[in-house]
């Protein structure tokens, strides 16, 4: 099995879904020649054509609505979205029209696409290059959203969304785009969506990440364990719909819950993940759950690894969880 | 690239002949088809906007004054063509094969609604006569039906999309995203702005500072024109002439028609709140039933008797499908988690089976405004 970083990862999934349909077709800025700003769409341009990996005009809310269209008409786009910080002036077009056309037309008409978003922290990009956008558009009846964290899930889940029937929201965590290395199947590879992955067992406190924290979260729960606490760490992969059952699962056993997610807490996917656990096993927990999020505040610069819920902020709330009896 | 040419094209002359340049040569049989959708767009305006009143149906957007610039730029298009609607098109949705009980069972919300009274009233849908899905956004279906008509030539499919949108919107993202996309990559539509002066309440005078709403086109490098809305044979020329542009790998054309919305906005408007009486005075002599009615009867090919004829089939057939429609019963309860996803999710299913739960503690006795509007019995869930 080759290794890959995150990139190749992608960029695989994408060359064999357009080798194995005629129909699907890449469009936003930079994807053609260059291949991206993150080259996730290298040598595309050369395999497939212009017609096939078109470089737009640069707008948004225009290479949205032209998706749209064209998935209308019958093609499966992939409109990339060089930053989700600059996805919002397409927001109407996504939760008014492409998560409402399949309901509103009472099944007549359906547009499935899945629209690429490089998010996350991390990289110095500031306010404008580092949000996690995922809670506004897990709140979007007739979105799914997937937020991988490993190479082999980024081809596995992308290859699954392609050839889902909804339109799927793809959140690439950009800070580990090259840093996240490992064995990635050759060929056709699919992984179902809606399935989370335990990427660490444990019996004492369950910790829900996904994307680049998910890596945050595993070096917390290795140090939690010289410590004598064992964290069962799940990596969500899909955000939604979000595994439910391997959670409850876990938490059963644990009694104890951490969720873990860049972006700011308040009405974030931790208080969804929260009140979700708590509404079902209330009586399992022996400890109130503990969100270690990025903060109420716009994404800092300069500050940025302090905003940053990384290890250091998630093993003492490891600890704290296990203190509260 | 030219400017656009500020002059209104017409065809249909005060002395009641066509001037030549613009004439698009339809049949008598071809003109009385359209003429037909119009009365039939004018009479169901008025008796839908009677029910509104009455309490029948919630809501109704109508197109007053209107109906050349519609039914004649609809009756342009092939069938292989699409429509992307804004909300104000019913007669040409009619025209091109949208059922006329689909149509009224979609204003009043019922189980036989093809978009199962999930929208409000005119916010239907039609597969069959290539009519995309109606949204209230005012300019979203511009990108969309660029996209699609730009999908259509990348697929080498003959093929144009109709997109209608009124003054308002060209102040819309979607307008200035559509116009631009279709001029860089050549999309086979025709973006078809009904000027009809007004926006609810605000005039075209702030929506734009442009001279006209055609020369927006020069700077997308999109040909543009302008017509008289209120006269079919204009628009009928105007839009043909664009699809054949669009058809031979020409681009999109931008089509400026001037007409006048003669009623409110929708039934929840009152435009004597806004506007004189005085402006509308000139427009009623422009009425475009008249001027091809006028033209049919100058020429012997229509009558009073055949109007009157005509008039009553129409009200007939409504009659008919209003009553199928008010004893038709509400959606399905369960319907409601129906096609958010092509399969239910999980947390579908469990709000779902809350919900149902819920109805059968009260024996199936739920809160329901649809009642008050003489919708049938409260459906039991079927499981």
């Amino acid at each position: 099995m080759p290794q890959m970083n995150m990139v190749q990862a992608i960029n695989d999934a994408l060359r064999q879904e357009m080798r194995r349909n005629d129909r699907v077709v890449i469009l936003g800025e930079d994807v053609g020649k260059v291949g991206g700003v993150f080259r996730v769409t290298q040598q595309l341009f050369d395999e497939f054509g212009e017609d096939r990996v078109i470089d737009t005009p640069l707008s948004e809310g225009g290479i949205i609505g032209c998706a749209i269209g064209m998935a209308l008409y019958g093609l499966v786009p992939i409109p990339e979205i060089q930053f989700a910080d600059f996805i919002w002036p397409a927001y109407d077009q996504i939760v008014n029209e492409l998560a409402k056309i399949r309901y509103r037309s009472g099944g007549d008409h359906t547009a499935k696409m899945v629209i690429r978003a490089p998010v996350g922290g991390g990289i110095r990009g500031g306010h404008y290059h580092s949000q996690h956008p995922e809670a506004q558009f897990i709140h979007v009846a007739g979105l799914k959203v997937v937020c991988p964290s490993s190479p082999s899930d980024a081809k596995g889940l992308l290859t699954a969304a392609i050839r889902d029937p909804d339109p799927v929201l793809f959140l690439e965590p950009k800070r580990i785009y090259r840093a996240a290395k490992g064995d990635v199947p050759e060929g056709d590879y699919a992984l179902p969506l809606g399935v989370a992955s335990i990427v660490r067992s444990g019996s004492d406190v369950t910790v829900l990440a996904y994307g680049a924290m998910l890596y945050e979260a595993v070096d917390a729960a290795t140090k939690a364990a010289a410590q004598g606490v064992e964290a069962e760490v799940i990596d969500l992969r899909t955000l939604w719909p979000v595994d439910l059952d391997t959670i409850i699962g876990s938490v059963r056993k644990t009694g104890r819950l951490v969720v873990v997610h860049e972006a700011p807490r308040t009405c974030g996917f931790g208080a969804e993940l929260s009140s979700l656990v708590t509404e079902r096993v209330f009586y399992h927990l022996q400890a109130p759950p503990i969100r270690v999020t990025g903060f109420d505040t716009p994404f800092p610069y300069a500050l940025e690894m302090d905003y940053l819920p990384l290890s250091n902020r998630i093993l003492p709330a490891l600890l704290r969880s296990m203190q509260a009896e | 690239m030219e400017g656009v040419n500020p002059k209104i094209s017409r065809t249909l002359l005060d002395d009641g002949t066509l001037a030549p340049e613009y004439d698009p040569g339809l049949s008598w049989d071809e003109l009385r088809f359209v003429y037909r959708h119009m009365v039939e767009t004018r009479l169901l305006d008025e008796r839908l906007t009677a029910l509104q009143r009455q309490g029948r149906v919630g809501f109704h957007v109508g197109c007053l004054g209107e109906e050349a610039a519609i039914l004649g730029s609809a009756f342009a298009m092939r069938p292989q063509d699409w429509i992307f609607p804004c909300y104000r098109e019913f007669g040409a949705a009619l025209m091109r094969g949208l059922p006329f009980q689909s149509f009224i069972d979609n204003m009043f919300g019922n189980d036989n609604d093809t978009v199962r009274g999930r929208q409000m009233p005119d916010h239907y849908t039609s597969r069959r006569a290539h009519w995309m899905s109606v949204s209230s956004p005012v300019g979203t279906q511009i990108t969309q039906g660029v996209g699609f008509a730009w999908a259509a030539r990348l697929r080498k499919e003959d093929l144009a999309t109709l997109i209608y949108f009124g003054d308002g919107a060209t102040s819309s993202n979607d307008f200035h995203s559509g116009m631009n996309f279709a001029g860089v990559f050549k999309a086979p539509s025709v973006l078809f702005c009904r000027n009809n002066g007004w926006a609810i309440s605000v005039p075209t005078e702030r929506q734009t500072a442009s001279e006209t709403f055609a020369q927006k086109g020069v700077a997308y490098g999109v040909p543009s024109v302008r017509v008289d809305g209120n006269d079919l044979f204009a628009v009928v020329f105007a839009v043909k002439s664009a699809l054949a542009r669009a058809s031979a790998g020409g681009g999109p054309t931008l089509i400026e028609a001037l007409t006048y919305r003669m009623g409110g906005h929708s039934t929840n408007d009152d435009p004597n709140a806004y506007r004189g009486s005085d402006a509308l005075a000139a427009w009623v002599e422009r009425d475009p039933l008249l001027r091809v009615r006028r033209y049919l009867e100058r020429h012997g090919e229509w009558s009073e008797r055949q109007e009157e004829e005509l008039k009553q089939a129409l009200l007939d057939r409504l009659r008919a499908a209003i009553s199928i429609a008010e004893q038709a019963p509400r959606p399905r309860l369960e319907s409601m988690f129906d096609d958010v996803y092509e399969r239910r999710t999980w947390n579908l299913d469990e709000q779902r089976a809350e919900l149902l739960a819920r109805v059968d503690a009260a024996h199936g006795e739920t809160p329901s405004h649809g009642a008050a509007r003489g919708h049938g019995p409260v459906r039991r869930p079927s499981e």
